[in-house]
């Protein structure tokens, strides 16, 4: 069971926690996207080996939204990020 | 000859005798045996019969890489009776054996084994197909009972932070705890035996000039002594998972989840056994395992022993047996030669010793009479002795290494796996192959001071015992067909030949088709056997098989522990209404309902529940009733961008809304999809109370702070569920507006004052309320919703109010009535009329066309799934036969017999005085008029397509 550092209550256990997904995905302007646009936003991921970026929530705490990259083989979590920040330009 | 207890010595206390039963028959032993040791002292030889043909088997080891001695005790099925504590009054029993060890019946298969090879049900139950064969060979197969009745006492789930944890109590963990504590570092030392010390229980020696057992008294007594130094004794560790977290099991009871900075593995190693024919017979032991029943537990296994070895280190069996006075017919070793100070000892002892010889063979049945023994000169010859000792190296116990991410090595010098590097872990001592106690002691201080940090001070001493090279040996001779790899699966040397030749060259492959290493023991002491077995037949060497993966739990954990107090009704807690007493002195029938014990209905008498059903809507529409309706979901939220944030979560535009106005719609998902319904209440510019479903609450509400956190972070907006706050009755029916005036209130109840989907905040019987007059139930209503703690004054005051209005009572109506009486007015209810793939178009919303804005889930709602021909669509069914009542989930049938969809609701509807329904069916609302066949479970009925509203379509009741 992962440990995650919840950028407000510090480190928690996973069961605190719910996976949001990939994280930075742009909505596009519904009345500019063509179907395929469209579903590309809606199913589309990057499915990655390594590090990615994914959107959690402090479900059973502070019930606040944050990003982090997580290695998806090792389950390293590599940092932690506001929803507002930018994705990290490299690994960290 | 059979096992017995020797004069004197061992760990266990003679003063305190333990009565129990093995079968039925009443044994004693001591108090500090095990089952395993008690039986064997007891001179009981056959524990069990083996899993697939039913031989007669022994107890094989002394700890948890036990395969034969698999037990029954009293409802728990499986143990291994080597790791059960002797308590009294314990009864066990064998698995595997009808009626008993003695005389199985089941051995009758022990005769078609050549017929049974590996892969055997694979190549055989095909035909006419598994299903026709499973239950005889589930009858045939399988280890113990469960007993549905037993329960199971319960368990624990508890937690644990720590800097170091150490895995193991032998002298490399108790050097490693003694090390990264002395600083005052929070340590936990954890050991799956009752007693620390692991081999120093068993191999006394010297350490910093004492003897062991009192350096062992001593540095428990130190751990003791140090208040952030916690020792959990038989708690198995079974998982490392991510990142760091450990978890062990405590006496079968308490599962403990450790968070430790640090971890030391100091698992030990785990002897391995040579194969040859017939090693499976009771007396076959390994020969560490014998040496440990003589010292630990003053047991010998018979009296006349042959110890088999490729290494010096099992000549200390030889050493220990002779030393009590029993006899060793000889030792067998498969060197060209043995010299180190073991062997010395062995031969200046006057045992024979037998180098570059082979055992090829046990005799005897149903218990070893003898060896059959080829020596240098390629000769045969017969020995007789009652017990065999066989070791073939020692296999470090790397899974938890592993399991936390530790890769491995193979070692040449001991023919084994040992931890290479990676992992959150340290491993230490026998653990990392350092099999000499000097050794293990000044590698594990070192460990222990490494993590800790701490300044490493002198490591406790003690000698090496010099040993010399061993030679890796997997089947010395004999039939390989009964030549034993994993004696709990019944798999042969010749099983693994076979999966090599059929193609099963993947260790992971080879394990599932024989399943080897898949038994109550998990192959502890066959897994490098088994590899290199693999490897030898596929001409690849141990190291580049590789070992199968290793997975949690390292030794089984019962279900119970796992569960913890999450068992019962504490399994998934459920909410209680605030006037839930109050139901129950009505006659409440109480069900459970999206969490929350709601009444179904309140029969009265001998009313059946059908009945009540019909009464209670039945009343509605002619009089009043009173719901509780508190479990309705309810959402404050509030900030200058209120309006704005609702608009997008919602198909209908909300912020037009004028404060005191109310407004029904629909939230859908981004991928268009329904996910709930519920009335808005405009409190305020800033303010609205959004209601959701009962079920649809804490859903909807964390939709919300998604929206609001990942997306649209611009919008100033608050998110307060507020459910339970609020208690919640719904006052129904015509004559609903008399009985809340009645009740007293400062609110104009005037329909031109307080009109339909409205409301208004005053007192309702001198409590202060907020009353909208909306509806489920097709009729005219108002809910009143009070603070929670004041719900039964309500209710009551409600119900009284009948007397001063000079009219009856209202009828509670419970949830059924409730659904009965939405479907007569084709009210939606979003879970059971909508799924997952409903679109708010398919239940008649057109909320695509919205203009001017978007909202979650508009532009889904255009793809072209969500427009194409052919949708299922909400409609009415009324079955051709008035009293044929439908079954929500029957099939609508098509042309050609395909569904056309589903019966969505049904209910027998007082109103009409016939049976009616939702469905949806493909393309519905075209479809009006059209009779069509339902289908439920077999059962055909005809039923005609309606518009989708049985009772007052333009709605005149509700006003």
């Amino acid at each position: 069971m992962m440990r995650i550092p919840c950028p407000w209550c510090g480190p928690r256990d996973e069961v605190e926690f719910r996976c949001g997904g990939e994280s930075h995905i742009a909505r596009p302007d519904p009345d500019r996207a063509d179907d395929d646009a469209w579903a590309a936003y809606l199913f589309d991921r990057h499915n990655v080996r390594g590090a990615g970026s994914e959107r959690w929530l402090h479900r059973h705490g502070c019930g606040r939204w944050f990003n982090l990259v997580r290695d998806t083989v090792t389950h390293e979590i590599r940092t932690v990020y506001a929803m507002t920040d930018p994705r990290p330009e490299r690994d960290p | 000859m059979t096992g017995f207890r020797l004069p004197g010595g061992g760990r266990i206390d003679r003063g305190r005798p333990v009565a129990f039963r093995f079968e039925g028959r009443p044994y004693q032993g001591y108090d500090g045996d095990t089952l395993a040791s008690a039986l064997l002292a007891a001179g009981v030889t056959i524990v069990g019969r083996s899993f697939k043909y039913h031989r007669p088997r022994g107890l094989f080891s002394a700890g948890p890489e036990e395969p034969n001695a698999i037990v029954q005790v009293g409802p728990r099925p499986d143990l291994k009776a080597t790791q059960v504590p002797l308590v009294n009054g314990l009864e066990a029993g064998p698995v595997n054996c009808w009626p008993g060890t003695r005389f199985d019946a089941g051995a009758a298969m022990g005769l078609a084994r050549r017929f049974l090879p590996a892969g055997f049900y694979y190549k055989t139950f095909k035909w006419p197909d598994w299903n026709w064969w499973e239950p005889l060979v589930r009858r045939a197969a399988g280890l113990g009972r469960v007993d549905p009745a037993a329960t199971a006492p319960e368990g624990q789930r508890r937690h644990l932070h720590c800097d170091v944890l150490v895995v193991g109590a032998g002298p490399a963990g108790i050097a490693a705890a003694l090390a990264a504590g002395a600083g005052g570092r929070r340590v936990v030392l954890v050991e799956q035996d009752r007693l620390l010390g692991g081999s120093l229980l068993v191999d006394q020696g010297e350490v910093d000039g004492m003897p062991s057992d009192l350096w062992l008294a001593r540095a428990e007594a130190e751990l003791a002594a140090r208040p952030e130094t916690r020792i959990l004794r038989r708690t198995t560790v079974f998982g490392c998972y991510d990142h760091g977290l450990v978890a062990a099991v405590e006496r079968e009871r308490i599962v403990w989840k450790i968070r430790a900075a640090r971890v030391i593995v100091a698992t030990g190693a785990i002897e391995r056994p040579i194969a040859f024919q017939d090693d499976d017979r009771p007396g076959v032991m390994l020969a560490g395992a014998v040496r440990a029943y003589v010292t630990r537990w003053a047991t010998a296994a018979g009296r006349r022993l042959v110890l088999f070895t490729n290494n010096d280190d099992a000549y200390r069996t030889a050493l220990v047996w002779h030393g009590n006075g029993l006899q060793v017919a000889a030792v067998i070793d498969a060197r060209r030669s043995a010299d180190g100070p073991l062997p010395d000892a062995a031969r200046a002892a006057g045992i024979p010793v037998a180098t570059n010889a082979t055992l090829l063979r046990a005799l005897g049945r149903r218990h070893v009479r003898g060896v059959v023994v080829r020596d240098g000169n390629r000769r045969l010859r017969r020995i007789a002795c009652d017990t065999i000792a066989v070791s073939g190296g020692r296999d470090p116990a790397v899974a938890l290494f592993v399991q936390a991410g530790g890769r491995l090595a193979w070692q040449d010098a001991i023919a084994a796996f040992v931890p290479g590097d990676g992992g959150y872990t340290v491993a230490t001592g026998a653990a990392t192959g350092l099999f000499g106690l000097g050794s293990a002691l000044a590698h594990g201080h070192a460990a222990g001071a490494a993590v800790a940090g701490a300044a490493p001070g002198d490591p406790p001493l003690a000698a090496d015992v010099t040993t010399g090279t061993m030679l890796p040996l997997w089947h010395a001779g004999g039939d390989p067909a009964l030549s034993w790899v994993d004696r709990a699966s019944d798999v042969t040397v010749a099983d693994v030949g076979l999966a090599a030749r059929e193609g099963y060259v993947s260790v992971e492959h080879y394990k599932r088709y024989t399943t080897s290493g898949m038994s109550p023991d998990q192959g502890k002491a066959s897994g490098v056997v088994a590899l290199s077995l693999l490897g030898r037949a596929t001409g690849r060497a141990p190291a580049a098989v590789g070992t199968t993966r290793f997975r949690p739990p390292w030794d089984p954990v019962p279900i119970a522990a796992l569960a913890g107090a999450d068992r019962g009704r504490r399994l998934r807690p459920v909410l209680h209404l605030p006037a839930h007493d109050q139901h129950l002195s009505r006659g409440a029938a109480m069900e459970e309902y999206g969490g929350w014990m709601r009444p179904a209905a309140y029969p009265q008498g001998a009313e059946t529940r059908q009945a009540a059903i019909r009464r209670e809507a039945a009343a509605v529409r002619a009089h009043a009733g009173l719901f509780d309706a508190s479990p309705l979901g309810k959402i404050d939220v509030r900030g200058p961008d209120a309006g704005r944030f609702l608009d997008r979560m919602y198909i209908h535009r909300l912020s037009s809304l004028k404060p005191g106005r109310l407004r029904y719609s629909l939230a859908a998902n981004e991928h268009g999809i329904v996910q709930d319904d519920g009335v808005i209440a405009r409190l305020g510019p800033d303010r609205f109370l959004v209601g959701t479903t009962s079920g649809g609450a804490a859903r909807m509400a964390e939709a919300f702070e998604e929206w609001l956190q990942c997306e649209w972070v611009d919008l100033d907006v608050f998110v307060t569920p507020v459910t339970q706050q609020w208690g919640v009755v719904n006052l129904a029916g015509p004559q609903a507006r008399t009985l809340l005036g009645a009740a007293g209130t400062d609110i104009d109840l005037d329909p031109a004052a307080f009109p339909h989907m409205t409301f208004r905040e005053g007192t309702v019987a001198g409590i202060p309320a907020r009353v909208a007059r909306v509806s489920f139930t097709g009729e005219l209503s108002y809910e009143v919703a009070v603070p929670a703690r004041r719900t039964a004054e309500l209710w009551d005051a409600l119900a009284a109010a009948s007397v001063t209005a000079g009219i009856p009572p209202p009828v509670p109506f419970g949830v059924e009535a409730l659904m009965t009486l939405r479907i007569e007015k084709g009210y939606l209810h979003v879970g059971a009329d909508t799924d997952g793939t409903t679109y708010p178009a398919d239940i008649g919303f057109d909320a695509a066309g919205r203009r001017g804005d978007d909202f979650v889930g508009r532009r889904s709602m255009q793809r072209p799934d969500a427009v194409r021909r052919g949708r299922l669509q909400l409609v009415g069914l009324l079955p051709e036969a008035a009293d044929a009542v439908l079954a929500a989930g029957a099939h609508v049938v098509a042309t050609g017999e395909g569904s056309d969809g589903h019966v969505s609701s049904a209910c027998w509807s007082p109103a009409l005085g016939r049976a009616i329904g939702l469905a949806m069916v493909r393309d519905g609302r075209s479809r009006m008029d059209e009779t069509v066949t339902v289908d439920d479970l077999g059962r055909r009925l005809s039923a005609r397509i309606v518009p989708p509203v049985f009772v007052d379509p333009d709605g005149s009741r509700l006003r």
